[in-house]
């Protein structure tokens, strides 16, 4: 059989088409993957919280949910800033809600101490960046739970979290912590952490440790897939705030103003 | 032929001197003490049997750590049927000393300290009246 340079070519073409076009079909359907927005299916309970930070305010004074945290889970208190561990701690109003700013606020509303944690969101971003599965969002109640055996330290996942909950052990937190509990772990040098709703003591059928210790009753801990809930009829009676959903992570920690 | 009794010498020095490792190692043996273990006083039973603790005690403590931290469960069913939580300092060492168990054996097989201790909590250094469990 004779074949022509011309002909040589298109079958040349075709044939490389058909090999190519499975690979170039997976591709595109992967691109169109990545570009939807990655809901998540949110299966068993959402935990989360609602803090009304008038109560708090009637306590200005009041530490308790922070020491409380800080016993149960061996979190060191450094002085010097930098090396500073965080699970639950105030910042200013204008730091927690940025775009809740307007030219007229009331007095002091600015400057008021506002409790920040983790926010545990229906899409965290640390859980997407984490390199070696040290974080996730568990599929039954919506934690975004830590494993500190596997956190390598790289930090990725405190540069994805717009909220700044997680601090970085920078030196062996042993070295701040007074007495110890001895049934919780401490951290290492070199590891991330975070406020994780304390899913030990949930095990237990217990609150978390600063909910518990809130005696103003100004942290209310549930889950929201629950129509009965607590903290379901109180967010559908009242008016509360997150902190910057326009971001899209879904923060599951609700505010009262 | 003459010198049969020569070579039978040298020969049986030889096999004597080639197995003389064999031999000072059985010599060796025979006086060797084994780590100075305490043994918690009131409890007998253990989460698996000894022999089994001895040699895969190491795998034991990382199934727990993956069912613990990873997939939510918190209880082990041990092979006498009790059932035990799954915690190094709460559990393990409610019944050991880790400086007079872990340490001394760990110590004498020549096997580093795990890094286990970097986190995990020795209650000994914590609650030194609690450390062991009297009995009630």
């Amino acid at each position: 059989m004779k074949i022509s340079r011309k002909q040589f070519l298109k079958l040349t073409g075709a044939s490389l088409l058909t090999l190519s076009g499975g690979k170039l079909w997976s591709a595109l359907a992967y691109a169109g993957q990545a570009v939807a927005h990655p809901v998540q299916l949110i299966r068993g309970k959402q935990l989360a919280m609602l803090i009304d930070t008038r109560k708090c305010a009637e306590h200005p004074d009041c530490t308790g949910c922070i020491e409380a945290c800080a016993k149960a889970h061996n979190i060191p208190s450094f002085k010097n800033p930098a090396h500073e561990v965080k699970w639950i701690w105030t910042e200013p109003f204008e730091n927690v809600f940025p775009t809740e700013e307007t030219r007229f606020m009331p007095a002091g509303l600015k400057e008021k101490p506002v409790m920040v944690l983790c926010n545990h969101c229906d899409n965290p971003p640390c859980v997407r960046v984490c390199p070696t599965g040290a974080t996730w969002k568990r599929e039954d109640d919506g934690i975004v739970m830590m494993d500190w055996h596997r956190c390598i330290g790289c930090r990725y996942c405190m540069a994805a979290c717009p909220y700044g909950s997680r601090s970085f052990n920078w030196v062996d937190p042993r070295t701040a912590l007074g007495d110890l509990n001895p049934v919780f772990p401490t951290r290492t040098k070199g590891v991330v952490e975070k406020c994780t709703f304390c899913p030990e003591r949930l095990a237990k059928g217990q609150l978390p440790a600063c909910v518990e210790a809130c005696s103003a009753g100004a942290l209310l801990f549930g889950d929201l897939n629950d129509p009965a809930s607590a903290i379901r009829t109180q967010l559908e009676t009242q008016r509360t705030i997150r902190r910057r959903p326009e971001l899209g992570t879904g923060p599951n920690v609700y505010y009262v103003i | 032929m003459r010198d049969r009794a020569w070579i039978l010498l040298g020969l049986g020095a030889f096999l004597l001197l080639l197995s003389s490792p064999l031999w000072w190692n059985m010599r060796a043996r025979a006086g060797l003490k084994g780590p100075d273990l305490v043994s918690p006083a009131d409890q007998k039973d253990c989460v698996l049997p000894a022999h089994e603790m001895n040699v895969s005690h190491m795998q034991l403590l990382l199934q727990w750590r993956d069912k613990v931290v990873r997939q939510e469960i918190h209880s082990f069913k041990a092979y006498d049927g009790k059932v035990y939580d799954m915690r190094l300092s709460g559990t393990c060492l409610s019944c050991h000393e880790k400086a007079k168990f872990c340490d001394r054996c760990h110590a004498y097989v020549g096997v580093k300290t795990p890094y286990c201790w970097d986190c995990h909590i020795d209650p000994a250094q914590t609650r030194p009246a609690l450390a062991r469990r009297s009995p009630q």
